[in-house]
């Protein structure tokens, strides 16, 4: 493994820990595992915040960046399949590429399935900001590819859902090309008599 | 549905869209005019082609819209009910037609034994739905409205009807639902609390008995009526495992379409670019559905007018100067998104690779790296998750979309397991390398999991079939170095299976207890990589090429 990891840049990393309130500090030891942060390699700061992703907490990764010059930053919170999006566009604001984030999963992984164990649920934190933390030391810059979108939708099926869609997307001004197996259109609904609450007919 | 017959040239239902006449082939007796082709004669506008084709259409899409509905409970394996034994026992879609002004009785509301007006009639609820024991556990959602919106009806044709409803639970939450109930009620309608276990028949009258506990006097009733009126449940459509190979979707455990987030992404598909409306994604009714269908439609429109979207930039990227033209990564990309001849180079077509790893994970000779998941910064992972007290720790491997999203799901649902786990996320399964185990297994982990999506539903169409390669040729490996193989274990869990990822951590620390530290230190040696050799041969080699 190359020593330096960032193709020769002093390795400067932030790592910001999320209370999110009693979500994660209410089975993790938050503070203690900020300060463990700050014992990893390269890790320049290590902030504790109360919620990550709300506009104060933004706001102190993005002062941070420019205060301590840094080029990765490590936010350990909740599940990257949630908030992955909104740290990237913040690093990205402060001027970092969004590659240059990582997170580590302390509540969907860690504080909500341990509620009932504080040394284990700490350690572990611990051990997925570090986790986090040495895969940021080999992050690096990435451009995404931008592909055209082709001007038309598919809707699949002719019930009321599909018929609706599609008359919706034809107003905002788009093409749509409507497929449905049987000969009619209007699926089920179109074979009930009266639907309520309206009691009226369904066709 | 077998209530009348119809010709084999038909308008669907008098108010059918397309309002046009259909063919019936299965029934026609088709275009040799000798046979028949009488309708061909009579139609004044050449209308009819037997002949006439399917015709494949050919489209290209920027979004896709899956609204692909439902299907109706079909009541006959509840046998106890006599759907298929008893004449006057209908379901609540029978009873539609039966009702409706354009049905077979032109909406003269008889009932099929006897063509004659049924005066007590029987509701069961929850015919279908909310029975763990047929499969079908979750609620229809619709099916207490529909019944309570067919009482309202007969009481307003048929005022001197007598109407029971044997329910569990009435579930009328919506805008104006509970008015509905009430109105039920006043006009005279009973409701039941408690389902019949049977149906019996009076063979004589065809009228029908059952006996209910209500469980709210506490008391036995019996009702003998002259019709009875299933309500049925809805399932997930026939069709919803096509489309899901199709476009790559996953299900909940219920059957329907799995969203990506179930409170903030309602309407999206895992699979960009693809939204649900209706009943596909969970069981709703006409206004939810309108209201999905809206919110679809503004996802799409907003995508489309966006004009581009970004490839998230996890994709394989080939060094020239280290491939050896073996071709293996070309012959396992399931995109073919790699192009290779022999005697070439390969190289990727990067709009076409969707960053499963599956390629860098098998190539031998270090040529590709995947952006953002290359080898160093998950072998990086792994040592530093590693480094202190290995002994205690389970090494998951998780993909992004199936056991990762698992282990959300036991958050989001709270389940609790033991917290020796540390899971690591690649985008699919097929990422992980032979030596990204046995650098876990070097580093002490007494036990590695690899889990992914279930086989037939793997995010990138069918990558993980190498996964299971792999793990299949580390067993032997592990077993050759006299290390135990069920040290490495393999598993699927799927994005709605909480429960399976809580389980499957339970069993992982279960099965770490009964790993001894000589066992961990034995593998930590006996696993130890062999460089040196490797390099001698292959310099070795390069110097007989040249020389
Ligand atoms: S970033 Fe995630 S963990 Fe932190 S406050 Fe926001 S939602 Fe909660
Ligand atoms: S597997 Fe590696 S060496 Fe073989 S063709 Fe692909 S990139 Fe080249
Ligand atoms: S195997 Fe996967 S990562 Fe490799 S080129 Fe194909 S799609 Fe891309």
């Amino acid at each position: 493994m190359v020593a330096n990891a960032s193709n020769g840049d002093e390795l400067r990393i932030g790592v910001f820990v999320c209370d999110c309130g009693l979500n994660i500090a209410g089975a993790v030891d938050t503070a203690d595992v900020t300060e463990y942060a700050k014992t990893l390699q390269d890790v320049v700061c290590a902030v504790q915040n109360k919620y990550t992703c709300a506009d104060p907490g933004q706001n102190e990764i993005k002062d941070a960046i420019k205060l301590h010059n840094l080029n990765r930053v490590v936010v350990a919170s909740c599940t990257p399949r949630q908030h992955e999006p909104t740290f990237r566009q913040c690093v990205h604001e402060a001027g970092l590429n969004p590659y240059l984030m990582e997170m580590a999963n302390l509540r969907e992984h860690c504080s909500w399935v341990h509620p009932n164990d504080w040394d284990g649920a700490t350690s572990k934190a611990k051990d997925l900001v570090a986790s986090a933390v040495a895969r940021a030391r080999f992050l690096q810059s990435q451009e995404e590819m931008a592909v055209p979108v082709t001007q038309r939708a598919l809707v699949i099926g002719g019930g009321i859902a599909g018929i609706e869609a599609a008359l919706q997307l034809a107003e905002q001004g788009h093409k749509v090309t409507l497929v449905e197996k049987t000969a009619t259109i209007g699926g089920i609904m179109a074979q009930l008599d009266k639907t309520y609450p309206t009691m009226d007919c369904s066709i | 549905m077998g209530l009348s017959s119809r010709k084999a040239i038909y308008i669907p239902f008098p108010q059918a869209v397309p309002s046009a006449y259909t063919l019936d082939m299965e029934n026609c007796l088709g275009n040799n005019p000798i046979a028949c082709g009488k309708c061909q004669d009579v139609c004044e506008q050449d209308a009819i082609d037997y002949d006439d084709q399917d015709e494949l259409i050919v489209r290209e899409v920027g979004a896709v819209v899956v609204a692909i509905g439902l299907d109706v409970y079909d009541p006959t394996e509840m046998d106890e009910y006599g759907y298929t034994r008893f004449e006057n026992v209908i379901t609540s879609m029978e009873f539609e037609r039966l009702i409706c002004a354009g049905g077979p009785t032109d909406g003269h509301f008889v009932r099929p034994s006897d063509v004659t007006r049924p005066k007590r009639i029987g509701f069961i609820q929850c015919v279908g739905s909310r029975n763990p024991a047929i499969g079908r556990p979750y609620c229809s959602n619709i099916c207490c409205m529909n019944t309570i919106k067919d009482t309202l009806l007969l009481a307003d044709h048929y005022p001197d009807t007598g109407n029971v409803v044997s329910y569990q639970d009435i579930r009328a939450f919506g805008k104006s639902f509970e008015d509905m109930f009430q109105r039920s009620k006043e006009m005279g309608v009973r409701y039941v609390r408690g389902l019949p276990g049977d149906i019996e028949e009076d063979p004589e009258t065809g009228n029908l008995i059952i006996t209910v506990e209500n469980t709210t006097s506490g008391k036995l009733e019996r009702h003998e009526l002259d019709m009875v009126v299933l309500s049925v449940g809805v399932i997930p459509p026939k069709d919803l495992k096509k489309i899901s190979g199709l476009l790559t979707l996953s299900k909940t455990s219920d059957g329907f379409f799995m969203e990506s987030h179930p409170k903030l992404k309602p309407v999206d598909a895992p699979t960009k670019g693809v939204y649900f409306a209706g009943f596909c994604e969970s069981p709703k009714d006409i206004k939810e559905s309108v209201c999905q269908s809206g919110a679809a439609a503004s996802k799409v429109g907003a995508l489309l007018n966006a004009g581009e979207i970004h490839i998230e930039a996890i994709t394989s990227v080939i060094d020239p100067d280290l491939c050896t033209e073996c071709g293996i990564c070309a012959g396992l990309c399931p995109y073919s998104a790699i192009v290779w001849e022999k005697g070439q180079k390969a190289e990727v077509i990067e709009a076409a690779c969707a960053g499963c790893g599956c390629c860098g994970a098998a190539c031998k000779f270090g040529a590709i790296t995947m952006r953002h998941f290359t080898d160093d910064q998950l072998v990086a992972q792994v040592q530093a998750v590693l480094e202190h007290e290995p002994d205690e720790k389970v090494f998951v491997f998780a993909c992004n979309w199936c056991s990762y999203a698992g282990g959300d799901m036991a958050g989001i649902s709270r389940l609790e397991y033991p917290a020796s786990n540390r899971v690591i996320r690649t985008m699919c399964s097929a990422r992980v390398s032979e030596e990204m185990v046995l650098e876990a297994f070097r580093a002490g982990a007494p036990v590695v999991l690899v889990s992914g999506c279930h086989y037939a539903d793997c995010h990138y169409i069918n990558a993980n079939r190498q996964t299971v390669v792999r793990v299949q040729r580390l067993w032997n490996k592990l077993e050759k170095a006299g290390v135990r193989p069920e040290r490495l274990q393999l598993e699927w869990i799927s994005a709605a299976e909480g429960q399976k990822f809580a389980k499957v951590m339970k069993e992982m620390e279960v099965l770490r207890a009964t790993v001894t530290p000589e066992e961990i230190a034995h593998a930590r040696e006996a696993l130890k990589p062999k460089p040196k050799k490797e390099k001698v041969k292959k310099e070795a080699k390069a110097e007989s090429v040249t020389s």
